[in-house]
């Protein structure tokens, strides 16, 4: 294994983990707090991704500021529709069975999969001015983009440490928070959970939305990313443990990496990886790598 | 319960001579049966409370296991294909089980998609052994020593269908009714409860995953037998999600739901896919959503429902 193969391998799995992080928050941020594992979340990286790529375009994308408003707005917009959508459909079904909440989440998938295709439909888009007008630059003998290489991982950890004050040092975080860790309580303590709950499914779902944003630049927008997506981000929270903001940005990168080695070593394994990390890990650590024990309910 | 067993076998008899009667009925049928065996699978978890996105996986090891049998070794005969096919998946049910009935939940449910999309990337790309992604062709072996043409092929796999399925019904709905299977039930209601009666709660889901495995594999053999062709596509993660679908629209309350539920989601494909083409994933999920807001528990419950209203124990 040469020298740039390895550079190459390190900061395309670098890039690809923030990705990674960035959908995989937003999904283990809902879960925390409605206790719903979100399928649909799958879709909402697919309409990040098309939002951004159709708005590019009918901007022009004439200059870098352009660009980038176009992802971070479509992002948003698509968060707060979407989020919204999901949010009033699932109420419907509050305190039904975990595994039927989970079931309408997956029914809500399938709808928006057909959406997408009739909107967008079943050619590949590709929208990449932003990549080009950000330039590269060369590490350590290997040309690299600056969107790749600074922008991407440099937004997932923004978001991680805009996330991470919010949380800790805003009334609002904090009842997230004391929602996350008890429901009942937060109420009786005259928090109104339901807006909580709102409010965390559309900041979830725009995160979700930028995650595909962001990756709109560099891959092409096809039918299925969503699934493969959701996928993938299920086992970076998996293996994190649910709930667990911290844990997912290591596991990211852990599974990022790992994947992106793969690529570069054993190709054949590449889609393999994700699932064999979360398998070995939740072998050794049943409740995933950063849980803390919970009180048994009886 | 004996009433439930009779009309099924009438509805199984009456759907026999259905097929056998309109030839381009036949393999919809048998596919009607092969997910209805498949989604019976997902209900023996699903009243554990349990949800797994991977049982395709079953299908899959089956329907190469058939695959490969059966062309590897030109004699062997049909019956002992679909035999050695399913003892297949219950053999590596037994081995995935000892390990995912640890958890619960999304977990559980997580852990066999994982394991699943191992298989379905091994098979992809393991080409001198699987045949990658164009899969495997099943050869047509004689049945119970008999040499058949094609369409008598597919005439007595119908019959075979029919009586497997309600063998097969019989068999889960006794089990559902013993100790073991209303045990199973209680991991769902109440998993502490049920381990300070001295029941090893793992030890039962364990039992109940290897017959979900093996109802799986018995219909990935069927299958594959039926359509002289396996792919990887049979273990992909969504082919789950329709097991997952098939058993939450008939309902876990009767072994007969899956069945039932089977036979509309295969009619339903037929006709809705035809009628409005690039739409069936979005019926589907509609369904699914309308199905869980008005009938929790499936079609099933609302024949069971309504027979209480009858006996006046509701």
């Amino acid at each position: 294994m040469s020298k740039d193969i390895l550079i190459l391998a390190l900061l395309d799995g670098v890039s690809y983990a923030g990705l990674l992080f960035l959908v995989a928050l937003g999904l283990t941020f809902i879960f925390g707090v409605v206790r719903i594992l979100n399928v649909a979340h799958g879709s909402l990286y697919a309409c990040g991704g098309y939002a951004a790529a159709t708005l590019g375009l009918w901007l022009g994308g004439g200059s870098l500021g352009v660009s980038l408003a176009a992802l971070i707005g479509s992002s948003i917009v698509v968060g707060i529709v979407l989020g919204t959508l999901l949010m009033l459909l699932l109420r419907r079904f509050q305190d039904r069975d975990p595994i039927l909440q989970l079931l309408v989440t997956f029914g809500a998938f399938m709808i928006f999969e057909d959406l997408q295709r009739m909107i967008w439909g079943t050619q590949p888009y590709f929208v990449a001015d932003v990549v080009n007008q950000m330039g590269t630059s060369e590490v350590l003998g290997v040309i690299y983009m600056n969107y790749q290489l600074l922008f991407v991982p440099g937004a997932a950890l923004g978001v991680y440490a805009l996330l991470q004050w919010f949380l800790n040092r805003t009334l609002m975080g904090r009842q997230i928070v004391a929602v996350t860790h008890d429901r009942e309580v937060a109420t009786a303590m005259g928090i109104n959970a339901k807006r909580i709950a709102y409010l965390t499914f559309v900041v979830g779902a725009m995160l979700g939305a930028l995650g595909g944003a962001l990756a709109s630049p560099t891959t092409s927008l096809v039918p299925g990313i969503g699934a493969d997506m959701i996928v993938l981000s299920f086992a970076v929270v998996a293996t994190a443990g649910l709930g667990q903001i911290s844990g997912a940005l290591i596991t990211a990168l852990l599974i990022g990496l790992s994947r992106s080695f793969c690529v570069y070593l054993y190709p054949e394994l590449e889609v393999v990886m994700p699932y064999v990390i979360m398998v070995l890990v939740l072998l050794v650590r049943p409740q995933g790598l950063f849980t803390v024990a919970q009180a048994r309910r009886i | 319960m004996r009433l439930s067993m009779i009309v099924a076998t009438v509805a199984g008899v009456a759907l026999l001579i259905t097929g056998l009667s309109m030839p381009w009925l036949k393999i919809p049928l048998i596919l009607s049966f092969c997910y209805g065996m498949a989604a019976l699978g997902i209900g023996v978890l699903l009243r554990a409370g349990q949800i797994s996105f991977g049982h395709a996986m079953y299908a899959c090891i089956s329907g190469y296991v058939v695959a490969y049998l059966s062309s590897h070794f030109r004699g062997l005969d049909g019956a002992l294909l679909i035999i050695l096919g399913t003892l297949a998946s219950i053999a590596v049910g037994m081995l995935v089980g000892a390990f995912v009935v640890r958890y619960r939940e999304i977990f559980f449910g997580m852990l066999n998609l994982a394991i699943s999309m191992v298989l379905f990337t091994v098979l992809g790309k393991f080409y001198a052994y699987t045949g990658g992604t164009d899969g495997l062709r099943v050869q047509r072996p004689t049945l119970f020593g008999f040499e058949l043409g094609r369409t008598e092929f597919e005439s007595a796999l119908l019959v075979l269908a029919v009586i497997l399925s309600l063998a097969v019904i019989w068999g889960v709905q006794r089990y559902f009714r013993s100790s073991a299977g209303e045990a199973l039930a209680a991991i769902k209601t109440n998993e502490t409860r049920l381990e300070y009666l001295g029941v090893s709660a793992k030890l039962l889901l364990w039992q109940g995953y290897v017959l979900s495995a093996g109802l799986c594999g018995l219909a990935g053999s069927l299958f594959g037998l039926s359509q002289g062709l396996v792919t990887p596509e049979m273990g992909y993660w969504l082919r789950s999600g329709e097991f997952v679908f098939i058993a939450i629209l008939g309902g876990s309350g009767h072994a007969v739901g899956a069945f039932v539920g089977a036979l509309l989601y295969e009619f339903l494909k037929m006709y809705a896919a035809a009628l409005v083409s690039g739409a069936w994933q979005m019926i589907l999920g509609v369904t699914l959503i309308v199905i869980i807001y008005f009938l929790p528990k499936g079609l099933v419950g609302l024949l069971s429902e309504r027979r209480k209203a009858l006996r006046g124990d509701a």
